[in-house]
C-alpha cells in the first residue's frame, strides 16, 4: 500500500514536471523576440554563417521538437543559457540555490515554532481574550502584503528568514489553531481532562497523534508558501538567491531562466507535499 | 449580521464612495506634477504631501484605491466563473473529465502563486500603456487564480451529482446541460459566493506585491502596489508617517473584506 503510494507520487511528480516543462517550453517558444538572434547582426559574419544561424533557429519553430531538444539537453545537465546574465542556467541555479534553501528552511523552522507555540498555548489556556489577541495578530499580518514585510525587514535590519517566517506564520496559524481547537473538543480528550490527566500527557498522547497527519500536510503546503515568499524577500533585501534571480529574470524577460526556475521550484514543492503525504500515511498506518 | 460584519461593510462602502469621488476631492488628478513641491510634506494644497515627481499623494491614493477596488472584484469574477465552469463541470461529469481537470488544477497548484504570476507577466511586454498594464495585471490574476476554487467546486459538484434530487431529475428525463444549469449550478451558489469574496482580498494583495516588485500597473497610473513602492525609500517609520497611509488603508480594506466573510461563507469555502 505504502509502496504504491510512493510510486503514485513519483509518477505524479514526473508527469507534472514533464507537463510543466512542456508548458514552459511553449511559453519560451511563443515569447516575442525568440527568433531574433543578436549574433546575426555581427558584421564580421559571412552570409553563409548567418544562413546557418537562421536554419538553426528555424529548427526550433516546432514546439514539440523544441521541447524534446530542450529535454534532451536538460537530461545531460544543460539547462540552456540565461539571455540577460549570459551565463549557463545550471551554474546560476547551483550558485543561488544554497542561500534560498538555508533561508527558506530557517524561515519555516521559525514560523512553525511560533505557530505551534501560539496555537498550543491558545488551545491549552482557552482564554477568549488570549485567543482574540492571537487571532488579531495573525489577521493583521495576513493583511500586509509579503513585499511590505520584506521592505520592513530591510528597514529594521531583520534577517530575511524572519521576514519569510512572518509571511508564512498567519497562513499556517489559522489552520493549526482550528485543528488543535477541534482536537481539544473531541470527547475522549474532554474525558481525559476530566480524569485529571496532565496537559503534557494529553498533548503528546491524545492530541498530537490525532492532528499530526493534517499538520504534516499543512507543513508540506507551507514549503510552497515559503518558496513563493522568497521572491519579494530576496528581491527587496538584496539577497542573491533563487527568488532574486526569478525577479531579475522577470524584469529582463529572460524566459529560459525563469521557466527553469519555475520547474525547479515545482519539483521542490511537489517533493515537499509528497513527502508530507507519505509520512502522514505511515503515521496513520502505524496508528491503525 | 454581526456588528463587526456591518461595520466592515460600512468601512468598505465608505472607502469605495470616497475613491469614486476622487474626481471632485482631488481635481488636480493623479498625474499632474507640482515641480516646485517635489517630495513635499503634507500641506493645505497637498493633504498627504507629494511624491518625488511632485504628484499629489492624496489624489494618487484615491485613484489607486478606486482602481484596486473596481478591478479586484472584476478579476475575482473572472476566476470564479472559470472555477465554476472548469471545476463545476468536471465534478458534474465525473470520470475521466474530473481526473483530467483535477490533474491540470494540481499542476497549477504545485506552482507557487507568485512564481506563476511573474512567469506569465514576464511573457507579456513590460513597456505597455498604463491602461493596458492595469488590465493585464488584473486579468492575469483572474485567469490564474481559479485553481483552488475549482478544486472546491469540483468536490461540491461531485457530491451534488450523486445526490437524490439530481438522480430523481435524471430519472424524470432531464439530462446534460439543462440538468447542470437548472439543478447543479444554482446549488453551487454559496460556494461560488464564498470563493468570489475570498478572491478579492487575495487579488488586492497580489497586485500590491507585483506592484512593489515593479511588475504591476505601469506609471503614471496609481495602484496600491505602486503607492507602496514608495516605502522602499523610507528611512524610518516615524520620519514620514504620511507615507504609511496607503499601507494603513490597504490593511483596513483587506481586514474589512476578511470580516465580511461570514462563518457560513467560511464553511462553504
Amino acid at each position: 500500500m505504502l509502496g504504491r503510494k510512493i510510486a503514485w507520487h513519483g509518477l505524479t511528480l514526473v508527469a507534472t514536471v514533464l507537463l510543466g516543462g512542456f508548458l514552459c517550453a511553449t511559453l519560451v517558444r511563443l515569447a516575442p523576440g525568440l527568433d531574433a538572434e543578436e549574433s546575426a547582426l555581427d558584421p564580421h559574419l559571412s552570409s553563409q554563417s548567418i544562413h546557418a544561424l537562421r536554419e538553426d533557429r528555424a529548427e526550433q519553430h516546432n514546439v514539440f521538437r523544441f521541447y524534446l531538444r530542450s529535454l534532451g539537453r536538460a537530461i545531460h545537465g544543460d539547462l540552456g543559457t540565461s539571455i540577460s546574465l549570459r551565463q549557463p542556467v545550471s551554474s546560476l541555479l547551483h550558485d543561488r540555490f544554497p542561500l534560498t534553501f538555508r533561508m527558506v528552511s530557517l524561515g519555516l523552522l521559525m514560523s512553525w515554532a511560533a505557530v505551534m507555540a501560539l496555537a498550543l498555548s491558545v488551545a491549552c489556556v482557552r482564554s477568549p481574550a488570549y485567543d482574540l489577541l492571537a487571532t488579531v495578530l495573525a489577521g493583521l499580518l495576513l493583511c500586509v502584503p509579503a513585499a511590505v514585510l520584506a521592505l520592513l525587514s530591510v528597514l529594521w535590519n531583520v534577517p530575511g528568514a524572519l521576514a519569510i517566517a512572518l509571511i508564512i506564520f498567519p497562513r499556517d496559524y489559522r489552520y493549526a489553531r482550528n485543528l488543535l481547537d477541534k482536537a481539544y473538543s473531541l470527547p475522549h480528550i474532554i474525558s481525559a481532562r476530566a480524569k485529571g490527566l496532565t496537559e503534557v500527557r494529553i498533548l503528546f498522547w491524545h492530541v498530537i497523534p490525532v492532528v499530526a497527519p493534517q499538520l504534516l500536510a499543512l507543513a508540506g503546503v507551507s514549503v510552497s508558501l515559503a518558496v513563493g515568499a522568497a521572491i519579494p524577500v530576496e528581491a527587496l533585501c538584496g539577497l542573491a538567491g533563487i527568488g532574486q534571480l526569478a525577479w531579475q529574470a522577470a524584469l529582463a524577460r529572460d524566459l529560459p531562466l525563469l521557466t527553469n526556475i519555475t520547474v525547479l521550484v515545482t519539483i521542490v514543492t511537489l517533493l515537499a507535499n509528497s513527502s508530507a503525504d507519505v509520512i502522514g500515511q505511515v503515521w496513520r498506518g502505524q496508528r491503525a | 449580521m454581526s456588528f463587526w460584519r456591518k461595520f466592515a461593510c460600512a468601512v468598505l462602502m465608505l472607502v469605495f464612495a470616497v475613491s469614486l469621488a476622487a474626481t471632485w476631492l482631488a481635481p488636480a488628478g493623479y498625474a499632474k506634477q507640482d515641480r516646485d513641491a517635489t517630495g513635499a510634506p503634507p500641506s493645505r494644497e497637498h493633504w498627504l504631501g507629494t511624491d518625488e515627481l511632485g504628484r499629489d499623494r492624496f489624489a494618487r491614493l484615491l485613484y489607486g484605491t478606486r482602481i484596486s477596488l473596481l478591478l479586484a472584484p472584476a478579476a475575482a469574477l473572472v476566476s470564479t466563473l472559470l472555477a465554476a465552469v472548469i471545476g463545476g463541470l468536471a465534478g458534474y461529469l465525473g470520470g475521466a473529465w474530473a481526473r483530467t481537470a483535477m490533474a491540470v488544477t494540481d499542476l497549477f497548484l504545485s506552482l507557487p502563486w507568485l512564481f506563476l504570476l511573474i512567469t506569465v507577466r514576464a511573457m507579456l511586454p513590460l513597456n505597455v500603456s498604463p491602461t493596458f498594464s492595469v488590465l493585464v495585471t488584473f486579468l492575469l490574476l483572474g485567469l490564474l487564480g481559479w485553481t483552488a476554487a475549482a478544486r472546491v467546486l469540483c468536490a461540491s459538484a461531485s457530491s451534488l451529482r450523486n445526490s437524490d434530487f439530481v438522480k430523481q431529475s435524471r430519472a424524470a428525463g432531464i439530462h446534460g446541460t439543462r440538468l447542470f444549469w437548472i439543478h447543479v449550478l444554482p446549488n453551487l451558489k454559496p460556494v461560488l459566493y464564498a470563493q468570489f469574496w475570498i478572491s478579492i482580498p487575495a487579488f488586492i494583495l497580489s497586485e500590491a506585491n507585483l506592484g512593489i516588485l515593479g511588475l504591476g500597473v505601469a506609471e503614471p497610473l496609481p495602484s496600491w502596489g505602486s503607492l507602496l513602492k514608495e516605502l522602499e525609500g523610507i528611512v524610518s517609520l516615524g520620519a514620514e508617517p504620511w507615507k504609511l497611509l496607503p499601507l494603513a488603508l490597504l490593511v483596513v480594506v483587506v481586514t474589512s473584506f476578511q470580516l465580511v466573510l461570514s462563518k457560513s461563507h467560511e464553511v462553504a469555502a
